[in-house]
């Protein structure tokens, strides 16, 4: 039975112009110490996948109209924002994506981390700095006895992105939420975080929900794959056969706008874009929602919407390309 | 919506009224004193017998024209102070700034009253006991209350100033003064607009206050904060006398700030107030 | 920290003495001067009016005038009223009590309605509660208090003959005489402190509301800590830090608020000094109790900078 599995989940969030369908009946599904990367452009309903599973979307506007989210074996999707609070930290930990923004700038980071601790469990004010301080340590802080007791401010981005990870790993949980948790940070700080966060799963043995747009990092830490387009999962597989194998034109698009420094010069070919940009999701238009922007597409495409089937094992992909073969 | 009507509604009323209401502010009818609103005295009668209602209408006049002048000056230094110290990079623009902070930390009502105290004389001996008096609230007012439009200008000036079409009228070779009245001004016009109206009120509510402390205008003027500051020893017996006037300073006074909560809202202009 | 608080110190001080500079100014600018009127005045005996005139230096250039007189302010010399025939520091001293008690009394009961209606309306955007308050607050910020002091008077001391509308110096001691006194300032600290409770609700709602859609507090609810920590602990303790500028900025008005109040209810503090002076034409206590009230200004404002300080950890490093 998989740690997490989401189905059918539809998150609408309600404005001005209109109800925007941000989340339109996704299914993914998470093992237990399982690495999985959910892909996709900014404003495709990554960010409001995950945050709906421990329903930290802004409701109102936003409101889970639709599907189930088991969460070994019970379904969160009913349960009240008090409810859940048994489950956030202690069962499902989350990382956000802006360091410089997730923390509270006037608490200490040992303050902030300690009060989960404290939260979730039986532990004096003693012990969960020690516990702190341990996570401190784990994560790679230096002096963190001593920087325990410092504010953000005093920080680096790095640096507070590893507090971040401390703070959503302190009570072990099983499942580890990221978002794009590199995204705002330079290059070289990237693959430190990224190896940090590979290290602290195998220690602890927690299953990693990934979310990123940058197929680099997928390749080098997923073993399975989710590719969302427009609030719809478009395809899914494990790494190798994406990579592979990939065969939903929007995905072939992603993979091909990766800079490949492998090739040498001769081999090079342009760097491709994907023309246009994600639709606006108020009454999306009938039919694939990546029509518009498909270089296959077909007149079926536009009448009628593709969905999931198997292409292979463990690979399911949503397009009406060889539908007819 | 409703505010602005109410608020139409009082300005026409003040205007038009002493046409429809043809009865003498200043008649006195000791015998016909502290009367309750009646069909003769609409509002009733203060204790010469005087009618309330035609001394409101005059009042009104000079509590809104002291309310609107007192934002234009207010507007017109702060818009002058603000786009100095915009457009000046160097020390002249923080000796504005810090003139601006001096103010804003000045107490208001003790200075007003002392500006008043000590000037009142020399200005009614120019220009008449009520000329004098409001030329020296308006300005008095005006002048202390200039400070956040002249924050708001200048915070428009700082932002504005490095945008393209400003870039580009200076490429064009727009001088500093065209750039400044063409394009910048116009800008800024929707948070000064919305200041302003604010100030308005703010005007209205501290002539009321003057004249209701004693310190405004002659007793012969009735302005709504001078009919109050009449009243108030005579609660007992005549309470419609202070509540007409309150009541008008109140739905005036709530009608203007609805009005610039409304303008605030529609041009989005919450992040720079 | 105690570096932050001198600095703060540092900073008040120009502003103090830019303060002195204005009304010595707008004193030096009045036709008739008030200090030869002073001198001039036929209720002063000659000996006083030539010692007056030296003291003064009338003749003097202004800027030696106004450091003259700046000295004379910083030692305490702050002249005679000729009405109360006392020192005017002494006045001064005498009726300042009374003006902070109510002006404390009152921020203390705005701060007790402001903070929990602000907080509560701005988790629950919109509701019925929100409107409500806003729809009070508006109400309660154009209502000038000169307005709500007679309303008061007429409620609840003309038709109800509950409270007294004439604060008196109760003689006495004991329970009674406290209990007296308390009764006495319900309505002068009611005005003045639900005047302030209406705009300091929009700060507290509005800075809420800035606070409530940031990334930490999304973080922090992740943590699964409940609704009621998350807002205590999280989202009031940054709210808090803006409100306090902004409460510091309506100092000004407070003590508008005060004036009339104390005029109204015939509080003897010195804001019915100042009303009562300029009656009288006495300048040397408008000068002073003008000055007085520049000086609490600053004075809290130096508090609300401490405060902050305290508040954000931020600013102390800085």
């Amino acid at each position: 039975m998989a740690l997490l599995d989401i189905k059918g989940l539809k998150t609408h969030f309600t404005t001005d112009d209109g109800i925007v369908q941000a989340v339109d009946g996704v299914d993914i599904s998470i093992n237990r110490g399982e690495t999985l990367c959910v892909v996709g452009e900014s404003g495709c309903g990554k960010t409001v996948t995950a945050m709906s599973i421990l329903k930290l979307i802004a409701m109102p506007p936003g409101k889970i109209v639709a599907g189930e989210i088991i969460f070994e074996g019970r379904d969160l999707a009913p349960l009240t924002s008090h409810q859940l609070d048994e489950i956030r930290a202690k069962e499902i930990g989350f990382i956000f994506q802006e360091p410089m923004t997730s923390l509270n700038p006037v608490l200490t980071i040992g303050e902030q981390i300690a009060e989960s601790l404290r939260r979730h469990e039986a532990v004096t004010r003693k012990q969960a700095l020690e516990r702190t301080i341990e996570m401190l340590q784990l994560v790679q802080i230096p002096n963190a006895a001593g920087r325990v007791h410092h504010y953000p401010h005093q920080f680096s981005g790095g640096m507070r992105q590893r507090v971040m990870i401390a703070m959503a790993l302190a009570c072990r949980p099983k499942l580890v939420i990221a978002d794009e948790p590199t995204t705002a940070l330079d290059v070289t700080i990237q693959a430190q975080i990224l190896d940090l966060l590979q290290d602290m799963k195998e220690r602890l043995g927690m299953a990693v929900m990934l979310i990123t747009h940058a197929m680099g990092v997928v390749a080098e830490t997923a073993q399975r794959v989710v590719v969302m387009y427009a609030g719809k999962v478009v395809e899914e597989a494990p790494v190798d056969e994406l990579f592979g194998n990939p065969s939903h034109p929007y995905t072939q698009g992603l993979i091909r706008s990766i800079p490949r420094i492998d090739l040498d010069a001769e081999h090079k070919t342009r760097l491709e874009a994907i023309g246009g940009s994600v639709p606006i999701l108020i009454n999306p238009p009938p039919g694939c929602r990546f029509a518009s922007r498909c270089k296959h597409a077909m007149s079926i495409c536009t009448k009628q919407e593709p969905q999931l089937r198997e292409i292979a094992p463990g690979h399911r992909m949503a397009c009406h390309l060889g539908d007819a073969s | 919506m409703v505010s602005a009507v109410l608020l139409l509604l009082l300005i026409a009323a003040v205007v038009i009224g002493p046409f429809i209401w043809r009865v003498s502010i200043s008649d006195i009818d000791v015998v016909a004193g502290m009367q309750g609103p009646s069909v003769a005295h609409p509002f009733g009668t203060d204790d010469l017998g005087q009618d309330l209602l035609a001394r409101m209408i005059y009042g009104g006049r000079i509590s809104l024209a002291v309310g609107l002048a007192a934002m234009l000056v207010s507007v017109f230094v702060g818009t002058l102070i603000g786009a100095l110290a915009g457009m000046s990079r160097g020390p002249l623009g923080y000796a504005l700034m810090w003139l601006t902070d001096l103010f804003l930390s000045l107490p208001q009502l003790p200075l007003l009253l002392m500006l008043i105290y000590l000037f009142r004389d020399g200005l009614k001996a120019m220009f008449g006991p009520e000329g004098g008096i409001f030329i020296l609230i308006v300005l008095v007012i005006g002048g202390l209350r200039w400070m956040p439009v002249a924050r708001l200008v200048r915070a428009q000036f700082l932002s504005l100033r490095e945008k393209e079409f400003v870039e580009a009228a200076r490429a064009l070779g727009a001088s500093p003064v065209r750039q400044v009245v063409r394009h910048i001004l116009p800008n800024a016009l929707g948070p000064v607009i919305i200041a302003g109206t604010i100030d308005v009120a703010a005007a209205i509510i501290a002539e009321s206050t003057l004249s209701f402390l004693g310190l405004g205008f002659p007793p012969d003027t009735p302005t709504w904060g001078r009919i109050l500051y009449d009243a108030k020893d005579f609660l007992d017996i005549g309470p419609h006398w202070a509540l007409f006037p309150g009541g008008a300073i109140f739905i005036a006074v709530v009608a203007i700030n609805f009005i610039g909560d409304g303008l605030r809202d529609a041009l989005d202009a919450r992040k720079v107030i | 920290m105690s570096q932050y608080i001198l600095r703060r110190l540092m900073i008040a001080i120009p502003s103090l003495l830019g303060i002195s500079v204005v009304l010595f100014v707008v004193l030096a600018l009045a036709p008739g001067d008030p200090f030869s009127e002073l001198a001039t005045n036929p209720n002063v005996p000659p000996e006083v009016q030539a010692a007056l005139r030296t003291k003064f230096g009338l003749d003097d250039p202004i800027y030696l005038r106004y450091l003259h007189w700046l000295a004379a302010m910083a030692q305490g010399d702050w002249g005679f009223s000729f009405v109360s025939r006392i020192n005017v520091d002494t006045l001064i001293l005498q009726r300042l009590p009374t003006t902070l008690y109510v002006i404390g009394s009152a921020q203390l009961l705005a701060l007790l309605i402001a903070i929990p209606v602000g907080v509560y309306a701005a988790t629950r955007p919109y509701s019925l509660f929100d409107q409500l308050a806003n729809t009070f607050a508006f109400i309660g910020f154009s209502l000038p208090t000169f307005f709500t002091g007679i309303l008061f008077i007429l409620v609840f001391s003309v038709k109800l003959d509950w409270l007294p509308f004439v604060y008196t110096d109760v003689p006495g001691s004991g329970i009674p005489w406290l209990l007296e006194m308390i009764r006495q300032a319900i309505m002068p600290v009611m005005v003045l402190g639900l005047f302030q409770a209406a705009s300091m609700t929009r700060f507290v709602r509005s800075a809420m509301l800035d606070v409530i859609r940031l990334d930490y507090v999304t973080a922090a609810r992740a943590k699964g800590l409940g609704q009621a920590k998350v807002i205590v602990k999280h989202v009031m303790r940054n709210a808090m830090i803006p409100v306090v500028t902004l409460i510091a900025l309506q100092m000004p008005a407070v003590f508008g608020g005060a004036i009339v109040t104390e005029q109204i209810f015939r509080i003897p503090g010195i804001g019915s000094l100042l009303i009562s002076s300029i009656l009288a034409n006495d300048t040397p206590v408008v000068m002073a109790v003008t000055f007085v009230f520049a000086c609490l200004v600053v004075l809290f404002n130096l508090i609300a900078d401490v405060l902050y300080g305290w508040l954000d950890p931020r600013i102390s490093f800085r």
